[in-house]
């Protein structure tokens, strides 16, 4: 499929591009890239996308979902999960073992792989399990996952928590060059928890997760990253002490590269007083407090802010959603009840152009921590940056654009987000897939 | 004046609180007055977590009342009979009840059904959040026992409280700061610290000590908790016995008290572990007033939410 894009904005932190540039896509490939007006006389096609006032950045790729399928098909689909990535920006996902049964093995993530070539949408980089079962027991098919097209293994929320085990998965894993990818909580801990423990969780009598649970499993990571010399990547950061483990491991030269979701620089522990607050009915829906429960929990305004300068600074290296959709029987129930998580993939792109519009945040450093970073985690040579020959994946995006976001604009089957009826400014207006117009509106 | 719902002592102000206090104290000097305040409403028991004293007392506050009770208990929530806390509030609304009084395990739960329900939500104890009735309840017996006027602005100034035992865990812990404090008494929270709330910047302001004796000659009344080995995971003390030796109220620790100082305990009591039978049992005990005030603040706690123009002073 041949297209032509005018007149963008062209932004590839890749190779410093900022500037206004045609791009030629042929037979779904990018074929060239240069000035206005470069291609006009010899663009044989009906397919141009005029680009005027849009920014063209490569496609956004998204390290951390969830997509359910199978096992949790009530919650969300390779389909429609997909199709909520392509709604939010994200020409790629890599998605989470966390199934049932478990992605622990070549059949799984074949399975996967499938069903995001039938779905269409986004292309599903799976990831898959460390351990048979997330049980934390023994080695998941690892070397054969990899095989099959597992670009990365984790356990993600079933944290190993036996560091013979992790030590054993790290070398397996680097003889495979895949990161390791960890979700940093001492499940002994934060056993029990709903939110972080603080001064809020006191006041409110809930049990709490305390910082502590994050930082000691960052340093074990960091520990066990120095012994094995692999790959390893920190999932969604959410507190200044597991900053500063990472900053300790990058200052040391070791392998390893962080995450950060756009709830945790967004939000914060604060909002749980509010919304417990018989006085305070803003609420949209009745059960949004179950919406800001999830595992890391929600912090402190200063965990917050020190997120957002790790961001800016480099020390974080990419932004992830962490999109895990959840049905009304994992949240409309009793907080300490509630699944934790929340969706993002449709809300990660416009709470980022929130933190531009504030000026905490530049548009280049937000493009690079959504395409490069992630490519280079994943082993993507040739995603997240505007290359001529490699497929062509491109986030085309409205800064103007105000819109706001209800249940009926989430593709996702959950609702599970405390941003309905959020209004943004900026929006996704296109993404291409290879070439293919996979979201225009 | 009256709220409109009884959530938590901490959204209340001394005012609402000090009304509440001097209409349990009118109900109980003369209760015939008050037998007809909830004719023909219908008062929701809604106790999700076993409770014997609180359901009791609040069933029969709402029959001295004139009220009718529906009862509906279960010892385990929503969510393990696979139905959602919406599901169990739609449930709620179509009983058609008047009012509700909420037990439950999880916090926040009986807030979060007031803001749906739209009629008045009495918390009859959540989680390890708040349990602000025994709290009125505690607070109007130590008004009676300081034998201090309703009628003027009631205040606890210069008065010393200790709570003592396991804080942490405690919903009654929680409702009693804020009380106590709002009221003027100056609160000293005692505890080992694997027992209190990990950071009280969000509390007003109270004392905080890990062992009680050298503190005990100074209160005016010590609050025994109980240790809520249901809530903890074994990690918490080492054993009955240990407590007991720092914590316990023993007769020799109660000998530490002033002489007109008094012992509290919500109940139910473990016996011989933070507080003697010698000493619940004792003159200074106002534990079975406390029972007995129960009645007089649920009802006055019932009847300002659903009737506050037959209740007005």
């Amino acid at each position: 499929m041949n297209c032509l894009i005018k007149n963008g904005h062209v932004v590839d932190p890749s190779q410093n591009l900022d500037q206004v540039l045609d791009i030629l896509i042929e037979d779904g490939k990018f074929k060239a890239i240069d000035k206005p007006g470069s291609f006009d006389a010899s663009f044989v096609g009906k397919n141009i996308i005029d680009a005027k006032g849009l920014v063209v950045a490569p496609g956004f790729i998204d390290v951390h979902v969830h997509l359910r399928e199978p096992g949790f098909e009530h919650k969300e689909t390779v389909a429609t999960g997909t199709l909520a990535a392509v709604k939010g920006g994200f020409t790629s996902v890599a998605s989470m073992a966390n199934t049932l049964p478990v992605t622990d093995n070549v059949m799984m993530i074949k399975f996967i792989l499938d069903r995001a070539k039938e779905a269409g949408n986004a292309r599903v980089f799976p990831i898959g399990a460390v351990t048979k079962g997330l049980k934390g027991e023994s080695l998941a098919d690892i070397g054969l996952m990899v095989e099959a097209g597992a670009r990365a293994i984790s356990d993600d929320g079933m944290p190993v928590m036996n560091s013979d085990l992790m030590r054993r998965a790290m070398e397996y894993a680097k003889t495979f060059d895949v990161p390791i990818i960890s979700h940093a909580e001492d499940l002994n801990l934060s056993q029990g928890s709903t939110m972080n423990e603080g001064a809020v969780s006191s006041i409110l009598g809930y049990r709490g997760n305390p910082k502590a649970s994050e930082e000691i499993m960052v340093a074990r990571e960091m520990a066990l990253a120095r012994l094995t010399g692999a790959r390893v990547h920190i999932a969604h950061l959410s507190t200044i002490e597991g900053l500063e483990q990472v900053k300790r491991a990058k200052d040391a030269g070791l392998n390893v590269t962080a995450e950060v979701t756009p709830h945790h620089l967004c939000l914060n522990e604060k909002l749980f007083l509010n919304a417990h607050s018989h006085a305070h009915h803003a609420c949209v829906h009745h059960h949004a407090i179950t919406d800001y429960k999830m595992a890391p929990p929600l912090r402190t305004e200063a965990d917050q802010e020190a997120l957002m300068v790790a961001l800016n600074s480099g020390l974080i290296d990419m932004i992830a959603s962490d999109h895990a959709p959840h049905g009304c029987v994992d949240k409309e129930v009793e907080l300490e009840m509630a699944a934790n998580g929340i969706l993002g993939l449709q809300t990660t792109v416009p709470l980022m152009f929130e933190l531009i519009a504030k000026q905490k945040l530049t548009l280049k450093r937000m493009i690079e921590a959504l395409t490069v970073a992630p490519a280079k985690l994943l082993g993507l040579t040739d995603h997240g940056k505007i290359k001529v020959g490699a497929p062509a994946d491109l986030t085309l995006l409205d800064l103007a654009q105000e819109w706001e976001l209800t249940a009926s604009s989430v593709v996702s089957i959950s609702k599970n987000s405390p941003f309905l009826g959020r209004k943004f400014k900026g929006s996704v207006r296109m993404v291409l897939v290879g070439g293919e117009v996979k979201n225009g509106s | 004046m009256f709220p409109s719902h009884l959530l938590t002592i901490r959204e209340l102000s001394s005012d609402q609180i000090r009304a509440l206090l001097s209409l349990s104290n009118r109900i109980k000097k003369n209760q015939e007055a008050y037998s007809q305040v909830l004719k023909g409403k219908a008062i929701l028991q809604f106790f999700i977590e076993n409770s014997t004293r609180t359901r009791m007392s609040f069933e029969y506050a709402t029959r001295k009342l004139g009220g009718t009770n529906v009862t509906f208990a279960a010892a385990s929530s929503s969510l393990n009979k696979g139905e959602t806390l919406l599901d169990t509030i739609q449930t709620i609304k179509h009983f058609g009840v008047d009012a509700v009084v909420m037990r439950h395990t999880s916090g926040g739960t009986p807030a979060l059904v007031a803001k749906v329900l739209g009629s008045p939500v009495l918390n009859a104890g959540d989680g390890q959040h708040e349990h602000p009735t025994q709290a009125l309840l505690d607070a109007l017996t130590l008004a009676e026992h300081w034998q201090m006027s309703f009628e003027k602005s009631l205040s606890f100034e210069g008065k010393k409280v200790m709570i003592l035992g396991d804080i942490l865990h405690s919903r009654v812990a929680r409702s009693h700061i804020h009380l106590l404090t709002k009221l003027g008494a100056e609160v000293t929270l005692c505890a080992p610290l694997t027992l209190l709330p990990p950071d009280l910047s969000l509390f007003p302001k109270v004392n905080v000590i890990y062992r009680p004796d050298t503190a005990i000659p100074n209160m005016d009344a010590v609050m025994c908790l109980r240790i809520q080995y249901e809530r903890q995971n074994g990690r918490h003390i080492p054993s009955k016995e240990e407590y007991r030796h720092f914590w316990g109220m023993t007769e020799v620790r109660a000998k530490l008290m002033k002489s007109e100082a008094v012992v509290m305990h919500p109940g139910p009591i473990n016996r011989g572990v933070e507080i003697d039978p010698e000493v619940a049992d004792s003159a200074r005990s106002l534990i079975l007033k406390q029972v007995e005030n129960g009645i007089w603040v649920r009802m006055a706690a019932l009847a300002s939410l659903l009737n506050p123009e037959g209740v007005r002073a």
